[in-house]
């Protein structure tokens, strides 16, 4: 088993190994979902590291990683497989025009334009068909972007991970793949698939663990200034903005100002960079209304 | 998992606990159960984090019934003071009911419309129906109410149309090539391509997102009104329904049920604030903060239900209305007192959100709600 980790704890030191700081919480739910074998469904607010659970995942198991971005109208051609038409009909072309369409016959013809040589195969049939080594780590993207059909069809799928293609047969996966799907809730995603998986929401961490993170995922950037740009956000959070900072956003901010040379948050370099955590006008204003002096002191007194 | 039959420990407290839970109100399927008892296999139930995370990533899936699951939690395996074993069932707050009154309430802060109904002469007219149709729904009496909400049920609602990204066969020759039904052609055809077939982008239906204003001063509407909106949400898919009124709560799931009676008890329970005070614009930020901005509304048919009578500060439904607009394809406003000779939009919260609002209707009777029916699916 690539997984050596077999309590929540190693779980949670080995994600940390490879630089992605889970709480308890998280790291027992992804502990539960590979040693149950389920898909871990994750949501939360944008920008609170759902997706980079699977990056992590598939960096430490050594899975392959395979993402599938869902989108309104996301089908099953996009989604597991379809044929390469174009090369079929130049095969078909080339068959005529060496006699071989003529001395084969339609049936054999058919059946040499559908096998695998001409199959395109998209994240799900790869993610199930792998070949030798360790079962990849499906990213099943924003699921409530797609449309309900799709999720029906997805449930089908998670449930025996094994994908028909009529004209060849079925594709059973050896091992099942890991599986993350994550929704930002833009509506419900449908119970029956949530039934089939774990179900996590991912919170803003704490301070003290975001200063971890920024330390980690950004290490030139000082234990000073991290400090204080996780305390400024923190203080952001709850100015009710239009779009909270989440996590990659505070990642972003103190490399910014650590690109800028800052080892300290100041007034002036906060002006200059609040384009990198606040994307809104109105929340760009709305900070500036609360005052930055105070946001830059405060920041200080926490960070401290 | 264990195979040592039902008695073991694991799987009484598993069950137990589950029972709790439902008590509480929380849906708990008995899979769900089952994947609890195999993930206490996995972490074990000497502590108490390790038994706290396994439930809920097991046994919840919604953060909503995040707090349920805490408060649960700590009644069942902690015994703490005060929520004895089946926790309150916080969710089921007091039933409200759903009955028509025949007298339309006139006691209210704001002036009711209350107006004459305008059916006075057009008695002769071929059917009670159509004099129904055109009456406002204020003025009507409990039956006729009644009879209305069932030419409702009849409402069909199209939906606007959008260019989908999925691609269907086309009859004309242009547009994209479709290269499998050309193949196909082909092996018919011994290899030649004969004809061509193309696609081109299908048409699928707008998102709709139907707002009901249940404060007070909707009071005589807002049933009718829910009517209409269980209408839309089983008539067709994609569609998302809120109230709003002293706060914003969602009744898609309520509506859901096909029939009208439970789907508006359901509705009329889940929702606390009926005819209470109106915060229109907070309302909106909620839906827009929560909701909206996120997704649901983006390229939607937004269709707000609402008097205009807000007690809260006229910037921020402004402010709100601009941003619903910027995400949503397209915004109408329904106002029944529209209809009301002599109306003009001089109530404060009307007036700051008209200027974001694309189309301004009726819907106080079926006929205008028959109009809205067209003007969404424009």
């Amino acid at each position: 088993m690539p997984f050596p980790a077999s309590t929540p704890d190693g779980v949670a030191a080995a994600l940390s190994a490879h630089d992605y700081l889970a709480d308890e919480g998280l790291a027992t739910a992804i502990f539960l979902a590979l040693s149950l074998h389920r898909p871990l469904l994750l949501e939360g607010e944008a920008g609170v590291g759902k997706t980079e659970v699977a990056k992590v995942l598939s960096r430490w198991t050594g899975g392959e990683l395979v993402r599938l971005q869902c989108y309104e109208g996301i089908d099953v051609a996009q989604a597991v497989y379809e044929w390469d038409y174009a090369r079929q009909l130049l095969h078909l072309r080339a068959a005529e025009a060496t006699g071989d369409a003529a001395r084969e016959g339609a049936d054999r013809l058919e059946d040499e334009l559908y096998s695998e040589r001409f199959l395109v195969r998209r994240p799900l049939l790869r993610a199930i068909a792998h070949g030798e080594g360790p079962p990849p780590v499906l990213l099943i993207d924003e699921v409530d972007r797609a449309d309900d059909e799709f999720e029906a069809f997805l449930l089908e799928i998670l449930s025996d991970y094994a994908v028909t293609v009529p004209e060849l047969g079925t594709f059973r996966a050896l091992e099942p793949p890991v599986v993350v799907i994550t929704s930002n809730r833009t509506r419900d995603v449908h119970d029956a698939l949530k039934r089939r998986c774990l179900y996590h929401w991912v919170e803003h961490p704490d301070f003290e663990r975001e200063v971890a993170i920024v330390r980690v995922r950004a290490p030139e950037v000082g234990d000073a200034l991290a400090r204080q740009v996780a305390a400024a956000v923190e203080t952001m959070r709850g100015l009710g903005l239009y779009k909270p900072p989440g996590v990659a956003e505070t990642i972003d901010w103190a490399q910014a100002l650590a690109t800028l040379g800052r080892s300290q948050l100041d007034e002036g370099s906060v002006a200059v960079t609040l384009g990198t955590v606040l994307k809104y006008r109105e929340d760009q204003a709305r900070v500036h209304d609360h005052g930055l002096p105070d946001l830059v002191r405060a920041a200080m007194a926490r960070g401290a | 998992m264990s195979g040592a039959g039902p008695t073991t420990a694991p799987e009484r407290l598993a069950v137990g606990f589950a029972r709790v839970l439902r008590g509480a109100g929380l849906d708990v399927p008995v899979g769900s159960v089952l994947t609890f008892v195999e993930a206490l296999g996995a972490v074990g139930v000497t502590r108490r984090d390790a038994v706290y995370w396994a439930g809920r990533t097991t046994l919840v899936r919604r953060p909503e019934d995040v707090d349920l699951y805490e408060r649960a939690f700590a009644a069942f395996w902690e015994g703490a003071p005060g929520a004895g074993p089946p926790a309150p069932p916080e969710v089921q707050r007091i039933a409200l009911l759903l009955d028509a009154e025949d007298e339309p309430a006139g006691g209210g802060e704001q002036p009711d419309d209350g107006g004459e109904p305008p059916d006075a002469t057009l008695v002769v007219r071929f059917s009670g129906h159509e004099v129904l149709r055109h009456k406002d729904f204020a003025a009507c009496s409990r039956s006729e109410l009644e009879e209305a909400q069932r030419l409702m049920a009849d409402l069909r609602l199209a939906g606007a149309l959008r260019r989908s990204r999925r691609l269907r066969p086309s009859r004309r020759l242009r547009g994209r090539p479709d290269v499998r039904r050309t193949v196909r052609g082909a092996l018919r055809a011994g290899g030649e391509p004969v004809r061509r077939a193309h696609l081109e982008p299908d048409r699928r239906p707008r998102r709709l997102v139907l707002l009901l204003d249940v404060s007070g001063s909707m009071e005589p509407y807002a049933r009718a009104l829910l009517r209409f909106v269980h209408a839309a949400v089983v008539g067709r898919t994609r569609v998302e329904a809120f109230t709003l009124g002293t706060r914003l709560t969602r009744i898609t799931r309520q509506l859901a049920s096909r029939d009208p009676d439970l789907a508006l008890a359901s509705a009329g329970r889940a929702v606390a604030d009926w005819s209470g005070g109106t915060r229109l614009g907070e309302g909106l930020r909620a839906f827009n903060d929560q909701w909206g901005v996120r997704g649901t509304a983006r390229g939607a048919v937004v269709v707000v239900l609402s008097d205009g009578w807000d007690r809260g500060a006229p910037e921020v439904l402004a402010e709100q209305m601009q941003r619903l607009r910027r995400v949503a394809h397209r915004v109408v406003w329904v106002n029944p007192l529209k209809a009301t000779p002599g109306y003009a939009p001089l109530a404060r919260g009307m007036a700051a959100a008209l200027p974001y609002v694309d189309e301004f209707v009726e819907g106080h009777s079926v006929a205008s709600l028959e109009q809205l029916a067209e003007v969404i699916a424009r």
